[in-house]
């Protein structure tokens, strides 16, 4: 039995997403090169890193809205290359994606926004489709907000709509590209604690954001990227530890000495 | 009130509101062809392959170079009067198409490259990332066309929208030369029994004003009731 094999058997469950080997260039320059991870199902992780290290174009390239040059995804043992060849989209779907400035669509509700995509996309009826809405509209504490234009909803109100419509299309697994960075520091509290929520509801997370206060007590991984490569990965006791000399808790520390926290 | 004019008035007057019609019948031909071409071309040239969007562009460039009048007159004897032919010589008979339908579709070509340059700037103003939130809920890329971007697009295509009626609606004119008897046709005609230039052409201005007041505050009141709060700009908060 070879080491590799070794490890498989002793593998209790196959992770429900992995990533294996990922590079991608933009522009003749190499964003990532060879990124390689995986979730467990309920499995939340947070990935940290400066501003240009891939973070952004990783979550991006899981999601095939960018196609890797190299490498591949495997969701719940299924390949994204051997899907995009036919239906790229019902991979998509399977995935929820939340955006820094939360890409809401200008033109419909809160309610629409969030059944649109059930209605149009997975064909519900109308009906079943803002049922839904309306759910989970609810869960993030919006319920007096169904008829409001994005524009009338305020940062954080929007971002909660954002997850609803994630939500709404039950994905597998979410993406978080830096959900609170757009935020005023008030706002910011409502939408963690929605995705608090989440994690304890059992949903599968891979999450970009700064921060780590936050992301310390929910997370059970860290992963650190920096200049396209995934430099350090443990646990948030680990790699924060005070005595720690990791790169990440130096990192780490000029976050919280910029925020003087 | 026309009585010194020699002619009969209610006969003169109904042969002009004719006339009307097919002006109206010009316009609304040419904005929805303009439309039917203009809305495509312009995903095209924003989101199609290189190739496409180098013919795209040399449709808009085509269309817009070349002058109203010679387009209706090399469509007219040039397309038309082949496709005559190819009907005389295939079915055996001779069939005349109307020069209404050459009109139509002449300034319905013009109008489509001149709209395309309508759409492609609303689609290109519309927040970006939408695009990509579409997808990533699994949306396909004409799933994303029709219901994100063209409901926004459609919105604030309305104002420019408006303007290329204005403009389109007296570059029908010109469709007279072909013996489209729309307005001028009649009016030049009647100009011709009567010998009175001034009052005729200061009716045809009227009409054609008429018809241009009554788009523009219709296409008006369509931009009103379908606003969204914070799509676009509100006039009342600039």
């Amino acid at each position: 039995m070879t080491f590799d094999q070794l490890l498989t058997a002793t593998e209790p469950t196959p992770p429900l997403m992995e990533v294996r080997n990922i590079s991608k260039s933009l522009g003749g320059k190499l964003i990532l090169d060879d990124v390689s991870l995986s979730l467990n199902r309920g499995q939340l992780k947070v990935l940290i890193g400066p501003s240009g290290s891939g973070k952004s174009t990783l979550l991006q390239c899981i999601h095939f809205l960018l196609q890797p040059d190299r490498g591949d995804v495997i969701l719940d043992g299924k390949s994204a290359w051997e899907m995009s060849h036919f239906n790229i989209c019902s991979f998509r779907q399977k995935i929820g994606m939340i955006f820094q400035d939360f890409n809401l669509f200008d033109h419909l509700t809160a309610l629409d926004n969030v059944a649109i995509a059930p209605r149009k996309v997975k064909g519900l009826r109308r009906t079943e489709a803002y049922q839904r809405a309306k759910e989970e509209l609810a869960r993030v504490g919006l319920s007096d907000k169904f008829d409001h234009y994005p524009a009338q909803l305020s940062g954080g109100q929007k971002q909660r709509v954002s997850i609803a419509r994630a939500m709404a299309m039950d994905p597998k697994i979410m993406l978080l590209d830096e959900p609170t960075s757009a935020l005023d520091p008030e706002l910011i509290g409502e939408v963690l604690n929605v995705i608090a929520v989440l994690a304890k509801g059992g949903m599968t997370m891979l999450m970009v954001t700064h921060q780590i206060g936050f992301a310390r007590h929910l997370t059970d991984e860290i992963i650190f990227m920096e200049a396209g490569r995934v430099v350090e990965q443990g646990s948030p006791k680990f790699l924060l530890d005070d005595n720690s000399e990791s790169r990440t808790a130096l990192f780490c520390s000029h976050l919280t000495e910029l925020t003087g926290r | 009130m026309l009585a010194f004019l020699d002619i009969p008035i209610v006969e003169s007057v109904l042969y002009i509101i004719r006339g009307t019609g097919y002006t109206v019948g010009l316009i609304v031909g040419a904005m929805a062809t303009g439309l039917i071409i203009g809305l495509p071309l312009a995903a095209i040239q924003i989101f199609g392959p290189r190739w496409s969007k180098a013919l795209a562009a040399l449709y808009v460039w085509f269309f817009r170079g070349i002058p109203i009048i010679v387009l209706l007159f090399l469509f007219y004897f040039g397309v038309f009067g082949f496709i005559e032919k190819l009907l005389k010589t295939y079915s055996g008979y001779n069939v005349a198409l109307p020069p209404f339908l050459a009109s139509v579709t002449a300034l319905g070509l013009v109008s489509g490259a001149y709209q395309s340059q309508i759409f492609r700037g609303t689609i290109l103003s519309l927040h970006r990332g939408q695009f990509i939130a579409a997808k990533s809920l699994g949306f396909s890329t004409i799933g994303t066309v029709f219901h994100i971007i063209l409901p926004q697009a459609l919105r604030l295509a309305i104002p420019a929208w408006s303007n290329e009626y204005s403009i389109l609606l007296k570059d029908s004119a010109v469709a007279y030369l072909l013996g489209t008897m729309e307005i001028m046709a009649r009016i030049g005609h009647l100009v011709s029994i009567t010998h009175r230039h001034v009052p005729f052409y200061l009716l045809a201005g009227l009409l054609y004003f008429l018809l241009t007041h009554v788009g523009v505050v219709a296409l008006k009141a369509l931009e009103r009731r379908t606003r969204i709060p914070g799509l676009g700009n509100d006039p009342q908060e600039v």
